[in-house]
């Protein structure tokens, strides 16, 4: 039986989702019997490659990159699953999207709240990725085949989503499995 | 003790005066044609006259609607004993020439004249609106004039409380606030509730955009609403009445204080009324701008001076309503019925309208017509009628597409059903309503979704915010038809925007959720293709 | 006594209850938000809906009498579709970013998204801009994470007394105020008396200094406040 290809994806989200993967522990030596990671930022790819399997999708799209990023994932990835709370709800991520456009935001943190004479927003080509207007959850922007709820998900939460795919099974999650937060 | 009132001497009295005048003008001094100029009509006219001297021998006359409001401003001249001749469009320079060729020349051949027996005016049947355009709203002896008050004086002198609601059950009136219950039911089930406070209110706190019928019932022939109100208190053994009318219809309002005292003055309000035992307080109420406060548990909220929101029913109102006490609340043009079946009787309405709706619906016809305004015609009249002999067709050589009634709780009705019967029963086979009485007629440039997407703006402003599916519901339907219309929604909202629709309808505490949806239902049934046509292929896709 | 079926079980049941209480009566569970033991029932949130033979409409549960022969279904397909769609409107109606509440893992509005199979949210996040009120010395409010239950508004009345608790606005622009929708800590009617906060089912009205998954309402103690006299319990 061939593996499966496994890719991990950080969008807007603080890696919080990648740490609690890594929590999975000595499980991961198993899940690398059953799987490549072919993409990951913990892992040396620059480019997300064809014919994905499972895709772990971490954060909401709340820039261009992630924009360009996720709908490459969608295209290439067999099963795109929203891992966590930032790429199911927007959740921490989008805390900005009450206040409006992100100009007002980037100027209070690059601005307001800098002690320096010629504080100014990065505006290089190249160094700060455009904001959207709204921070939006994944599914908003690309299908969706799977929800991963938890801020992080607790690495039995993950292993609950992976486990079953490993089998050739679609997981069904539900009661604490699901619960935001 | 209030002075006693010989009817039938005042109306002579008023009949003497008016025949003492060669000629009547009546110059159309409802909201609609105030708004575009009648005001300086009339004066024009009172002027003109005055200046040749003729006073003692024309009578210029303020009246209510005549139901052309879009040739507005109106005014009709009656000659004693001739037809009558109606202007339309009429500003000053007009009234000018009709004063100086036909009120002093005698000569009809003055630009803007209309014949009376156009289809307009022939095909309809007035009962509500015999008075309107025909006689001064504030001044109580033109109503008498006509018989009014004729009905209540029978009611007391001649009638029992269960009789007036047996005849009121035999007319087979409905109530014309779009839900259609059998008047005489509700009367009956208010009249045989015991106890010792019981409250009547009418329902003018209409709000469907576009619709304007009981605002032009409350404008032109005030007492009518008086007197019906006066005849159900006394069936169903209500003492205390309130007209609950919206603060957009101040000349509603005003005309409406104005006939209460006076139907004081002449014992036709208050203690005693015509010298019988009974006795009724009628007072105006004015609402605050809430479209949900037609809702009648939100109506009464409204009265008692607490927040305007639906309470849970049961328990009703005809057992538990205003202020705990028993309370029947019907609407405007439900009570502007009851004088005429009350003088000429039951089988006389009955024998007017459908097997299942009887007498006539007044309607606010507007849209893409040659002729809108007020109408007022018989139940069991066909859709095409309406647009095409009183309506005058469609304008610009456009067709007719649809026609929407019963405003954003009701449905539209496409072209292949314009021969159905306006009845209650025909109108919800269509899964449309007959509603309050506005109608929108559309035409083939129109695009549906954007209808429903107007409508359920309307609902999502005026939810009260109560139940979580109204409230919030209708925002999301908002936003979902919006994306549509934009051209940048999939057929995956297309399927959560239905789905809402179940939801909403199904689960909304009161009448406003449970039937916002329906205009996008109705819309769906028949012109789906073109929600389709915006449909923009493989966007976001909500698995 | 009158005989009802819910969900096909026959009961025999108080004449004056409620379908609400006689289903709990008999551990059959049904979702409620807005209805709190000892308040007044008020029928907004939708979520105890059941189905009653013979009427296509709906009924709420927590505001609908027993009556004899009444045949109750409280979770079907159709009721719990509804339900998970209402709670997706809650959610995307508010603010609701559990991970940073106070009342994360002590919340009935993520409590029964969990019950409800709620793992994602369809509708559009609207993102409104709603204000935070810290003016009160033990108490706040943050209006973000208010569903509008208004179980804050008729505590305080019916069983405080104080009415400090109302509603303003109507429909998506509806919100709580108190007082004469002044500053909390400006209302000379409040008693401090801490019923609001043990009322709230999230985390809107929370008790001050509590940080994420710290705040703990204790609805119960409504119950029994409004029973206490009565009861003649002093102490719970």
């Amino acid at each position: 039986m061939s593996k499966i290809r496994l890719a991990t994806v950080w969008l807007g989200g603080c890696s919080g989702c990648h740490m609690s993967f890594l929590d999975l522990d000595e499980w991961l030596f198993e899940l690398a019997e059953f799987a490549d990671l072919v993409y990951s930022p913990i892992a040396d790819v620059k480019e997300y490659p064809q014919d994905v399997d499972v895709a772990l999708v971490e954060g909401a799209v709340a820039n261009e990159d992630n924009l360009e990023l996720i709908e490459q994932v969608r295209e290439r990835s067999k099963l795109v699953i929203s891992f966590g709370d930032c790429a199911v709800t927007g959740n921490v991520t989008a805390l900005r999207n009450p206040l409006g456009e992100p100009e007002p935001i980037l100027k209070r943190i690059y601005v307001e709240t800098v002690n320096s004479l010629n504080a100014e927003i990065p505006d290089e080509a190249g160094i700060l990725p455009p904001l959207l207007d709204q921070v939006k959850a994944v599914h908003q922007v690309v299908l969706v085949d799977l929800y991963l709820p938890g801020c992080p998900p607790p690495a039995g939460r993950i292993k609950a989503a992976i486990a079953p795919l490993l089998a050739g099974e679609a997981p069904e999650l539900s009661g604490q499995n699901i619960k935001f937060g | 003790m209030p002075r006693q009132v010989d009817l039938n001497e005042m109306a002579t009295k008023e009949q003497q005066l008016q025949s003492s005048h060669r000629c009547r003008v009546l110059c159309c001094s409802s909201t609609a044609c105030l708004s575009s100029g009648s005001g300086a009509m009339r004066q024009t006219f009172e002027e003109g006259i005055t200046a040749m001297g003729l006073e003692e021998q024309i009578q210029v006359v303020p009246t209510g609607c005549m139901g052309l409001c879009s040739q507005g401003p109106v005014v009709k001249v009656h000659p004693k004993g001739e037809e009558e001749i109606i202007y339309h469009d009429v500003n000053p320079e007009i009234a000018k020439s009709i004063v100086k060729q036909h009120l002093v020349k005698g000569e009809v051949d003055v630009p803007h004249m209309l014949s009376a027996d156009i289809p307009f005016f022939t095909r309809q049947t007035k009962i509500v609106l015999a008075n309107a355009g025909e006689i001064n709203p504030e001044r109580i002896e033109e109503y008498i004039a006509r018989g009014g008050y004729q009905a209540l004086r029978k009611a007391l002198s001649e009638m029992t409380p269960e009789s007036i609601c047996q005849e009121i059950l035999d007319s087979g009136l409905r109530g014309r606030g779009g839900a259609g219950y059998p008047s005489g039911l509700k009367w009956n089930l208010l009249r045989e509730a015991k106890s010792e406070r019981k409250y009547l209110i009418a329902n003018g706190d209409e709000g469907d955009p576009g619709a304007y019928m009981d605002r032009t019932i409350m404008e032109a022939d005030p007492h009518r609403v008086i007197e019906g109100m006066v005849i159900a208190g006394f069936a169903v053994g209500a003492e205390h009445g309130y007209l609950y009318v919206r603060a957009e219809y101040p000349l509603a309002i005003q005309r409406l204080e104005q006939a209460i005292r006076s139907a004081k003055r002449n014992n036709l309000l208050g203690k005693n009324i015509l010298g019988s035992n009974f006795s009724f307080n009628l007072e105006v109420r004015i609402g605050a701008g809430a479209f949900v406060c037609g809702e009648e548990t939100a109506l009464m909220a409204s009265i008692e001076g607490r927040r305007g929101q639906p309470v849970l029913r049961p328990p009703y109102p005809t057992k538990r309503g205003l202020w705990g006490a028993p309370t029947m609340i019907n609407n405007v043009e439900t009570l502007a019925n009851v004088a005429p079946i009350i003088e000429r009787g039951a089988a006389w309405f009955a024998s007017i309208g459908t097997a299942s709706s009887k007498g006539t619906k007044v309607f606010a016809l507007t849209g893409k017509l040659k002729n809108t305004g007020l109408i007022e015609v018989p139940m069991g009249i066909t859709l095409h009628e309406i647009v095409y002999d009183i309506g005058g067709g469609i304008p610009g050589g456009r067709s007719f597409k649809a026609a929407q009634t019963g405003g954003p709780s009701g449905g539209c009705i496409p072209a292949e059903h314009l021969d159905t019967p306006v009845d209650y029963e025909s109108l919800r086979a269509l899964n449309s309503i007959m509603g309050s009485g506005g109608l929108v007629i559309m035409d083939d440039q129109d695009s549906m979704p954007e209808v429903a997407k107007f409508f359920m703006e309307f609902c999502m402003d005026e939810s009260c915010g109560k139940c979580v599916p109204c409230r919030t519901g209708t925002v999301q339907m908002y936003q979902l038809l919006d994306k549509i219309t934009q051209g940048r929604a999939s057929a995956a909202d297309l399927a959560l925007l239905e789905e809402l629709c179940d939801l909403v309808k199904n689960t909304s505490l009161c009448g406003l959720g449970q039937t916002a949806p329906n205009p996008v239902l109705s819309t769906l049934q028949y012109f789906r293709h073109e929600y389709l046509n915006l449909l923009k292929e493989g966007v976001v896709n909500h698995a | 006594m009158l005989t009802v079926t819910i969900n096909e079980q026959e009961l025999r049941v108080n004449e004056d209850a409620t379908v609400l209480e006689v289903a709990r009566d008999s551990g059959i569970d049904i979702p409620t938000m807005c209805f709190l033991e000892g308040i007044s029932a008020f029928g907004a949130c939708r979520l105890c809906m059941v189905e009653v033979a013979g009427t296509s409409k709906l009924l709420p549960a927590c505001a609908t009498k027993v009556a004899e022969g009444m045949e109750i279904h409280t979770d079907t397909e159709r009721l719990r579709s509804y339900r998970r769609m209402i709670l997706e409107l809650l959610f995307a109606e508010g603010n609701h970013v559990c991970a940073v509440c106070v009342t994360n893992g002590a919340c009935e509005l993520q409590d029964m998204a969990i019950d409800a199979g709620m793992d994602h949210v369809r509708y559009n996040y609207q993102y409104p801009e709603r204000g935070v009120d810290l003016s009160h010395d033990l108490l706040g409010i943050d209006h973000n994470r208010c569903i509008l239950c208004v179980r804050c508004v008729r505590t305080c009345d019916e069983l405080e007394g104080a009415h400090v608790w109302d509603v303003a606005g109507r429909g998506k622009d509806s919100r709580v105020i108190l007082g004469m929708d002044e500053a909390w800590g400006s209302v000379e009617t409040c008693t401090s008396c801490q019923k609001c906060a043990y009322a709230c089912p999230t985390g809107a009205i929370f008790f001050k200094g509590s940080s994420v998954s710290e705040m703990q309402h204790d609805p119960a103690k409504i119950r029994f406040l409004a029973n206490a006299r009565q009861n003649k319990e002093w102490l719970r």
